[in-house]
């Protein structure tokens, strides 16, 4: 070893000094140039969570638009046109833009802290999937308001979709930009996946990993199983409409019903990688509240598990209505209930860690039983369209529309605002203020309740969905009107949240470590964390690691202080066995995600497109993988 | 009875169901819609008390507690959680025998729709961008005829309708009489309906079909068998002669102008294939599937201005003089 040149080691070195060390090493470099070429995974999760908050108003906006255009039969507030472009860019916005996003968006800030690394894998792919959200969704809002938004719906079946019925480019764009985000999304999966199964602190086998990384790890399983098919279903749609290749072309051998096959194959594991990760969060925030680890971790993670994979096999209850045959349609109905059963599982779990605990309340538990309250309610509307004979009556009305808000705004939006009171402290080092978040609770779900509980009996009064206008002989101008009230009220609850948010990251109380004393690894270091994480990486001997090491942490040593590096663990035991260095800030992954973004909004004119956008796209790769000559370490 | 007495007779009826609901799956008037409403009950207080259950041992969960307890309690008590365990695995086996219960009525329910049925009558229903076309079928082609927007079936009898779109999805639905049926390019699809008295049962297309979606209604008008009779026998009849100088123009303007090039009048040479057939427009109730009442005054506004009435409608607006326009607007209304 004395041929090799003197390396600095965590040992040889005090707890102060490494720490400005590391600090030193992490850091993202300063002004314009460091801003864009950053890979710390949490400014770019930050990023990512504050550009799916400007979608979600964006989305937010366009759906109060529509509910004051419904508040009264034979209105005017907007014309069929624009109405269209709403309800498309609402839904595609919130699946695509939001939920999904900012999902995957809390998976790379807190995945990293939560089990106990410095970086998230392949961190210049995370800068990448975060430039390609980004311009996907600028491209996409852009294209609405110089009046070309898609206007075909977030499903954007064809032939409707064809160029036959939709002269322009508005379903060009709603195709490219499934293009944009899902390279994004898959990126992202991947990302977490590397990162729990490789970078996890020594001792933080597979029975110890927190349940929400759990969860985020099965989400992108999911995403990387489920999001190939959307590209597949948006890439035949933009072939078809760009060089003519009749897939979906009934008159030349094409078929309508191939689109919906493909698009449910994903669309319908689509809301379990939504709904997958909001359980993560009130299994993270429920054992703090209730102050006891969580009951049943084996179950609960067991039925995370059970809910993608059976997840896969329902995607035809969408469909019960297009004239599929009987039989097969009976055997999606029962897959459909049976996928109740794990979601029970969670439920009851998380009931009797309550029931077993001394609850706190707290916010994020506010939030996190309004989630309950919501969700069984949207769980059990699930029950009913899962049966094929309720299903041919309530399908495409707006009984629908109401189960499936209940199911994402309940099932993952009350969580989402809850793991938002519960890790804001830790983001930003301040807290929220709890009197604001109690008026915020109360506002959400009384709004929201209001908003959308009607519309369960709208639809079963006949009230399709995606209608513009009704007459004013039909009797819903009174629900509808209540509709649209509980609409504007729920909308308030999220001005006051961003208000709250606002607010507190500047005169909130300062939080400490552990404002909540949670049980998991993000509270161990300071808030916000330092650009290293934590200048010395924990050994996990426990599943609540902070409960039980109440005062000292046993610590790895034998990391390099004089270079960027993560520890590479074993894939259950989590044994240490490589140090791997990470990489420096880049601005590469920035001009790759141009070059591609580029691309992909050029070829809705020309195919030409891919041909010459494949020369700027080589050369940032190329780049962007230019051997750097670190040598590898081999001690 | 038929004419302008039947017509102010639906009238009437249209006004007064105005008050009930014309368009819902709670009042069901037929067969098939009236046991998926009871399919529909059944679950509704299944998981209403399911969910009272829910909130009960949450809202039992969140309760102070008494008992003093460490914070945290790292090490909960393992007889008091396997106990509760058991409990849980007693509710999980519990939601398994509903769900189960579900999806074996769910499919008995199912089956039962399946089942292919005698019907005495067969209706094609073609989906437009934003109409329905309504051809009722027969042995004999002298006794099909052509309608649009209103579909009459004879009280009682199961009525088969076989479905077709030639551009792009739509779907089939009157909630008071049965479940809803997609029309799609390329693939043949029906629906069997029966009602059980007589009535005007409002439906609308349920599948987003591009702008005018929401202004493609259609009515299905049940009558007693021999009203029924007696309507088909009117509607198997050709246009009918205009029998004044008002009407005769109106005729005269209809057939040689753009609205002949796409609708038809049998018994004149108005023979276009593209938009509604107009032979017996008079009897109808509404215009525009459903956009507004069929009166003198409303046909007029449209024929005047299609596109201020249902923006994006495929009718364009024809050119034409005052007095050119009120003759075809009654030479139309007198089409019964």
């Amino acid at each position: 070893m004395s041929a090799a040149p003197k390396v600095l080691r965590d040992t040889d070195i005090g707890d102060l000094e490494l720490e400005d060390r590391l600090r030193a090493l992490w850091r993202t470099p300063r002004g314009l140039m460091g801003w864009l070429s950053s890979v710390d995974h949490k400014e770019i999760g930050v990023r990512y969570i504050v550009t799916a908050f400007c979608f979600l108003a964006l989305a937010g906006g366009s759906a109060v638009i529509m509910r004051l255009q419904l508040a009264t039969p034979d209105a005017h507030v907007v014309g069929p046109d624009k109405y269209d472009q709403l309800f498309t860019m609402h839904g595609s916005t919130m699946m695509f833009l939001f939920a999904v996003p900012i999902m995957q968006a809390f998976a790379i800030y807190l995945v990293p802290l939560m089990v106990g690394t410095r970086e998230i894998a392949f961190p210049r792919l995370n800068a990448f999937s975060y430039w390609m959200y980004l311009f996907g969704g600028v491209f996409l809002w852009f294209c609405f308001f110089s009046n070309n938004g898609p206007d075909v719906g977030w499903f954007s079946y064809t032939p409707l979709a064809l160029t036959q019925y939709n002269v322009g480019h508005r379903a060009d764009f709603w195709a490219q930009m499934i293009t944009y985000t899902e390279v994004a999304g898959l990126a992202v999966a991947v990302q977490t996946i590397v990162t729990i199964f490789k970078l996890r602190a020594p001792g933080m086998s597979l029975d110890r990993i927190p349940i929400f990384v759990w969860g985020s790890l099965v989400t992108a399983f999911m995403v990387v199983f489920a999001m190939p098919a959307v590209m597949v279903a948006s890439t035949m749609l933009i072939l078809d409409r760009l060089v003519n290749t009749h897939f979906y072309d009934v008159s030349l051998g094409g078929d309508n019903l191939l689109f919906q096959h493909l698009f449910w194959f994903f669309g319908h594991p689509e809301v379990y990688i939504i709904f997958l990760p909001a359980t993560g969060f009130v299994s993270a925030i429920i054992p703090t509240f209730a102050r006891r680890p969580i009951f049943g971790q084996t179950a609960v993670v067991l039925s995370l598990i059970a809910t993608a994979i059976m997840s896969f096999g329902l995607w035809v209850h969408h469909m019960f209505v297009t004239g599929l045959p009987r039989l097969g349609e009976s055997f999606f109905t029962a897959s459909s209930m049976a996928i109740a059963v794990p979601s029970g599982i969670q439920i009851f779990c998380w009931i009797a860690t309550l029931w077993t605990g001394r609850p706190r309340f707290a916010t994020p538990l506010l939030f996190v039983l309004g989630f309950i309250f919501n969700f069984v309610i949207g769980g059990l509307t699930g029950v009913m369209v899962a049966s094929v004979p309720i299903d041919t009556q309530v399908h495409d009305t707006y009984f629908v529309v109401a189960h499936f808000h209940y199911v994402l705004i309940g099932g993952a939006v009350f969580p989402l605002v809850a793991a938002i009171y519960y890790w804001f402290p830790k983001v930003t080092g301040r807290m929220m203020s709890e009197a604001l978040g109690r008026w915020n609770f109360w506002i959400a779900f009384i709004g929201f309740n209001v908003a959308f509980f009607p519309m369960h009996i709208l639809g079963l009064e006949g009230m399709p969905r995606r209608v513009y206008t009704y007459s004013a002989d039909m009797p819903w101008g009174g629900l509808n009107l209540l509709s649209t009230i509980g609409a504007t009220i729920f909308f308030i609850s999220f001005l006051l949240l961003a208000f709250n948010m606002a607010r507190s990251s500047v005169r909130g109380t300062v939080a400490g470590n552990n404002p909540w004393d949670g049980e998991s690894l993000e509270w161990a270091t300071s808030s916000p964390p330092p650009p290293q994480n934590f200048t010395r990486i924990p050994v996990v001997t426990s599943g609540s690691p902070l409960w039980e090491n109440r005062k000292t942490f046993p610590t790895v040593t034998g990391l390099r202080a004089d270079r960027k590096e993560v520890l590479v663990s074993t894939l259950t035991e989590a044994e240490p066995d490589l140090r791997e260095p990470s990489p420096d800030p880049s601005i590469w992954p920035l001009l790759a995600a141009i070059a591609i973004g580029i691309t992909f909004l050029w070829s809705v004119y020309t195919p030409w497109a891919v041909i010459y956008g494949a020369v700027p796209i080589t050369v940032t790769l190329v780049g962007w993988f230019w051997p750097k000559g670190t040598k590898e370490d081999e001690s | 009875m038929r004419g302008p007495a039947a017509r102010s007779l639906l009238f009437a009826a249209l006004l007064l169901s105005s008050c009930s609901p014309l368009q819902s799956a709670l009042v069901p008037e037929g067969d098939t819609a009236r046991a998926i409403a009871g399919l529909f009950w059944f679950f509704v207080a299944v998981c209403a008390a399911v969910w009272l259950i829910v909130m009960a041992l949450l809202l039992i969960a969140v309760l102070p507690k008494r008992t003093a307890m460490p914070d945290p309690q790292i090490e909960p008590d393992v007889a008091r959680e396997r106990r509760i365990g058991f409990v849980i695995a007693g509710g999980i086996a519990a939601t398994v025998i509903v769900l189960a219960v579900f999806t074996g009525a769910s499919f008995l329910s199912n089956k039962s729709f399946a089942e292919p049925r005698p019907h005495s009558l067969t209706i094609k229903v073609t989906g437009h961008q934003w109409w329905w076309q309504v051809n009722y079928e027969a042995r004999q082609a002298d006794q099909t005829f052509e309608t649009a927007n209103e579909i009459h079936i004879p009280v009682g009898q199961p009525v088969k309708l076989d479905f077709e779109s030639p551009d792009v999805i739509h779907s089939f639905w009157v909630p008071n009489l049965a479940g809803k049926q997609d029309l799609i390019p390329g693939r043949y699809t029906e629906l069997t309906i029966k009602a059980d008295k007589p009535g005007i049962y409002r439906g609308q297309c349920a599948e987003y079909c591009g702008i005018q979606h929401a202004h493609m209604a259609m009515f299905v008008v049940a009558q007693e068998p021999q009203e029924f009779a007696a309507w088909r026998a009117q509607q198997l009849r050709s246009g009918g002669g205009p029998n004044s100088a008002e009407l005769r123009r109106g005729q005269q303007v209809f057939v040689s102008s753009a609205c002949a090039m796409c609708h038809t009048i049998t018994g004149t040479t108005a023979g276009g294939r593209v938009g509604p057939d107009l032979t017996h427009f008079g009897s109808r109730m509404t215009i525009a599937a459903g956009t507004t009442r069929n009166s003198l005054g409303n046909l007029t506004g449209w024929i005047a201005d299609p596109q201020g009435v249902k923006p994006y409608t495929r009718m364009p607006a024809v050119a034409l003089t005052g007095p050119d326009l009120m003759a075809v607007s009654h030479y139309l209304e007198s089409l019964k």
